[in-house]
Formats: C-alpha cells, structure tokens, sequence
C-alpha cells in the first residue's frame, strides 16, 4: 500500500517538473547546441543554410580586425569594471562597518542603482559624459570647468583608442553597491573576537584590517570577481545606450547583435556567441563546481 | 551588532573625516538622480545644456508631459509583459522547488548543475535558434513571445531560489506530515505554500525587475508597436529629434516602477540578488 502511494507521488512530482526541465533542456542546451551547428554553417541571408563549413567561421573571427578591438576593449573594460568595483565595494563596505550613524541609508543609497536598467543608466550617463567642448560644453565635463578642476574635462567615449574605459564609468555606478553588499556579508560573518583578540595584542585598526580581515574576505573577493567579471563579458544595453553602435566601443555581444540581426550573418553571428558562451563557461564553471561541492558537504 | 560598534575607539576627528569620505561618495551616486530630476522638473524655456547643473526656478511638468507622451504605449506593454512573467515565473519556481527539495530522483545530481549552469549563459549563444523558434511558432515580434523567453529563462533562478528556502522547511514536519497521509501536493499546499510568502516575495520583485529592465531579449523578439519600455527609450535617446531633457524626464519615468520597488521592497530585492549569486 505505502509502495504503491509512493509511486503515485512520484509520478506526480514528474508531471509537475518535466516541462520545466524540458523547457530549460530545449531552450538552453538544445539551443546552445543548435547554435553551435549554425557557427560550423555558411548561413548568410535571411533563410536558413546548414551547410558545413568546419571552423570557417571561427577562423574568420580571429582574423578579423573587428574582432580585435573587441578583445581589446573587453579586455580594458573587464580590467576597469571589475578593479572600480572591488576597490569601491570592500571601500564602502570598511566605511559602512565603522558603526556611523545613518549606516542603512547609505547602504541603500550606494545600492539603488542596481534596482535600474543599464539602459537608464546608460541615457542619463550619456549626458553626463558628453564629449562636446569649448561654448557646447556640458555635463560633467562643466561641472569640472565650473569648479577648476578642468585639468579632469576630457572626451569620454569618443577618447581615441581608450574610450571604452569611459563606459566603465557608469558600470561601476551600477554595480559597485552590489559589490559593496557582498563585501558588508563577508565582514558581517567575521567574527568579532578575533579583532578583539588583535587590538588586545595593541594592533592598529589599518593593522587590523589590513593583516586580518581582508584576506579572510579572500572568498568575498573571488566570488565579486567571477560574478563581476561574467556580467562585464556580456556587456551590451550599457555600450548601445550610451554611444550606440560604434566600432571603437565595439564589444562581442555588441557585434554578435549586429552581425546577426543587421548584416544577416548568422553563421558568424553564433560563432561570435559560442565563443562568449565558452569564456563565461570557463570563468563560471570551476566556481560553480566548487560551491555545489561545498553544498553536497555541509 | 550595535554594542560591538560601540565598543570600538574611534575619536572624533576620525569620526569627521569618514563621514565626509561617506558624503563625497554619495555624491557620486547621486549625480545621475539629481540630473535627472532636475532637468525634470525645469520648464522648456528653462532647459539649457549650459545650465544642467542649476536647479529649477520653479516646478514645471513639461518634460515630463512629453515623455509620457512618447512612452505610455511601451510603458503598458511593459506592463503586459512583467505582471504575468513575475507571476508565471514564481508558481513555476515554487512548485519546481519543492519538488526538487522533497523528492530525490535519478539524475538530479546532473540537473542541478545544468539549471545551475543555464543562470550564467550568455544569450547571444541562444539568440539565433530562439529568435527562429519564435518566427517558426508565430510568437515573433508579440508580448507573449517575449513573456514566454522570460518565463523560460528565468527558470533557472526562480527554481534555485524557492529550493534554497525550501531546503531550510524541518524535516520533522515534512515527516509528520507523510504519516498523517499527506500525499506530494497535501504537503505543499498545507506544509510549504503557506511558509513561501516571503520566497514569492524575492522571486517576484526578481523577475518583475529583470524583465522589466531587460533591452536584449526585447530587442531582439518584439516589434516596434510591442517594444516594451528599455527599447523605446534607447530609440528615443538615439533619435536626433528629441530634446536632451525629455530624454531625462523619460528615462526617470522608465526608472520609477523598479526604483519604487527597490525603495518600499529593499530587503527582498537585496536577498534576491545574494540568493541565485547573480545573472547578469
């Protein structure tokens, strides 16, 4: 009898799982691998074309210029993005820990931007950093002008060469808070005894912070970076919003999107998509595998 | 926690200076929300690029007026598109989460590492074969289609999330229910569903948030009557033809809906971020 009920429930709990499992087994794998016969295909135009070229499409990538500067610029962009964020994270979060009053309005105010679209941002920051000089000076660029510190005015974006380390600006705007939070739980599971155990042996607080609390928030700081560095990878509404398509900004997602979608061609375009699939594969995958471990032992 | 901050020696010079190291920071996070209300608020003879910083003379409206104007259509479909995505998306991470919680079966050590896995997938490397599902299926260029992407993707998360919470629900109860002859759905509706208010709670403002401030999926999959609101303002501030400050006023009005969240929801939205890690 009880076997029997058992079965019931189980063939219950099947039902009820089986389209999502399915779902996520056709739309994320099924597609992946899909994609990855379009990458081996000669597919140009709107109609579909699955004759196989082998690594045509890869091989072309890598000779193509374009694509250059988009290593380059994730690359610089990745550097900046993910260094502003750890810098300004376990910053804040030291700064938010010292007890001052009105600690949880700052922490929600550092944090408010992650709550908005990098399109927004993108918008608003793109005013901010308008590269105009001279009488059509504005934004920040006249701020600077307005209070002397015109040595900081510059071109932003529309810098030769390093304009894509202007689009880390505002990336870190958004993510920096979060970085923060992540930084505040860490410092927050420290015990308090071993910082009194250190004052008590007449160790400076920057001793203190310095020789014992930053490298316990070594796993804090791995974590941000693989969390951080997998959205600076994927990077593309922040770049589109504030300069739209432009080949010194370009960056992998941005030519995938137009490659596909503008020039038609596919084939190229899921080859541009594999390979951004394989290097977040390659960042996130050992870290997934060690905190699944981490689950299946505690 | 605050007897321990009060424990520690700080002098007030100390004190001073780390609160305007505190101050100077918030400006920075401040500067974009004060042009953006600021340049709001003026009236159209008041906007000028050359006097952005100034505040408003008074309290006008105007840009504000355009920008709706240019973005109520998209503001709905936005609207069309989240309300049943939040919704779809948490019935399906609960019940998904607690199956997964109370029943081992063969193969789940290889599901959870692939639902683990497709939370972090760049969509570029789904995109084609998606974008030739939805033309295949009719569902190309419509709310539905775009929903049903969402709905899809965000499985992942919103299974992960609900079983995190759901892991935490006693054994013991779970038992004493099974004696009692409570079959699978008698346990989640009597045992789990009534402690999940709060794992709904995470999951809804997630998914409301993340396909609300969604641009690849919506740009991709929808056409331009159904261009939920990202789409439609990246137009609006790509176009020549509209003003710098309607494009403030707009972009704070396709801010408004996940800011309000943020500001009255905070707590939750900060569990769901620390929750699934993050998607990006």
């Amino acid at each position: 009898m009880a076997r029997k009920k058992l079965d019931k429930d189980t063939i219950l709990a099947m039902i009820l799982v089986a389209p999502s499992i399915l779902a996520v087994l056709i739309f994320v794998y099924g597609f992946i691998a899909w994609s990855v016969r379009v990458s081996f295909s000669n597919w140009v135009g709107l109609l579909p074309n699955y004759e196989f070229i082998g690594l045509g499409n890869y091989i072309g990538l890598l000779q193509d210029p374009r694509f250059h500067i988009d290593i380059r610029n994730t690359v610089v962009f990745t550097v900046l993005f993910v260094g502003g964020c750890l810098f300004l994270g376990v910053g804040l979060a030291i700064l938010l820990d010292q007890g001052l009053r009105g600690e949880s309005f700052f922490r929600s105010l550092f944090l408010f931007p992650m709550a908005i679209s990098f399109i927004v941002t993108g918008v608003v920051w793109r005013w901010l950093m308008n590269p105009a000089m001279g009488s059509r000076m504005s934004g920040l660029n006249l701020l600077f002008d307005a209070v002397g510190l015109d040595f900081l005015v510059n071109k932003w974006h529309t810098t030769p060469q390093w304009g894509i380390a202007a689009i880390a600006i505002p990336a870190i705007w958004q993510m920096s808070g979060y970085t923060m939070a992540l930084y505040l739980g860490g410092l927050r599971a420290i015990p308090e005894s071993l910082r009194e155990a250190a004052r008590v042996d007449g160790a400076s607080e920057i001793y203190i912070y310095r020789r014992i609390i930053l490298p316990l928030l070594w796993p804090v700081t791995l974590s941000a970076m693989i969390i951080l560095g997998h959205i600076s990878l994927k990077v593309f509404d922040l770049i589109i919003a504030v300069a739209g398509k432009q080949v010194s900004l370009d960056v992998p997602a941005v030519y995938m999107w137009t490659t596909t979608f503008d020039g038609q061609f596919y084939g190229r375009g899921a080859s541009i998509g594999i390979l951004l699939l394989l290097s977040v594969a390659v960042l996130v995958i050992p870290y997934l595998y060690q905190s699944l471990r981490e689950e299946s032992t505690s | 926690m605050r007897a321990r901050v009060a424990d520690k020696p700080r002098r007030a010079p100390t004190r001073a200076w780390l609160y305007i190291l505190l101050l100077f920071m918030s400006l920075f996070y401040l500067l974009p929300m004060y042009v953006m209300l600021v340049t709001g608020f003026k009236s159209f003879d008041e906007v000028s690029l050359k006097t952005m910083w100034n505040l408003p003379s008074g309290l006008a409206f105007d840009n504000f007026v355009a920008a709706y104007e240019q973005l109520a259509p998209h503001l709905w479909n936005s609207l069309r598109l989240v309300i049943p995505t939040a919704a779809i998306s948490a019935m399906l991470g609960s019940i998904n989460g607690f199956v997964l919680t109370r029943w081992r079966f063969p193969g789940a050590d290889i599901v959870f590492p692939l639902l683990l896995f497709g939370m972090f997938i760049p969509y570029q490397s789904i995109l084609i074969p998606l974008v030739q599902f939805m033309r295949t299926t009719g569902l190309y260029g419509s709310i539905p289609g775009l929903a049903l992407t969402h709905i899809i993707y965000g499985i992942p998360i919103t299974t992960l999330t609900f079983r995190s919470y759901y892991i935490t629900v006693p054994k013991e109860m779970v038992e004493a229910a099974r004696i009692d002859g409570a079959g699978l759905l008698e346990t989640y509706y009597h045992i789990f569903l009534p402690v999940s208010a709060p794992a709904f709670v995470v999951v809804l403002i997630w998914q409301f948030t993340a396909a609300w401030n969604d641009f690849l999926f919506a740009v991709v999959l929808t056409n331009p009557e159904n261009w939920p609101i990202t789409v439609a303002l990246n137009n609006l501030a790509g176009s020549q033809i509209i003003a710098w400050n309607v494009q403030m006023a707009a972009s704070l009005v396709a801010a408004i809906p996940t800011l309000i969240i943020y500001i009255f929801l905070g707590r939750y939205f900060l569990r769901g971020l620390m929750s699934g890690a993050l998607k990006g």
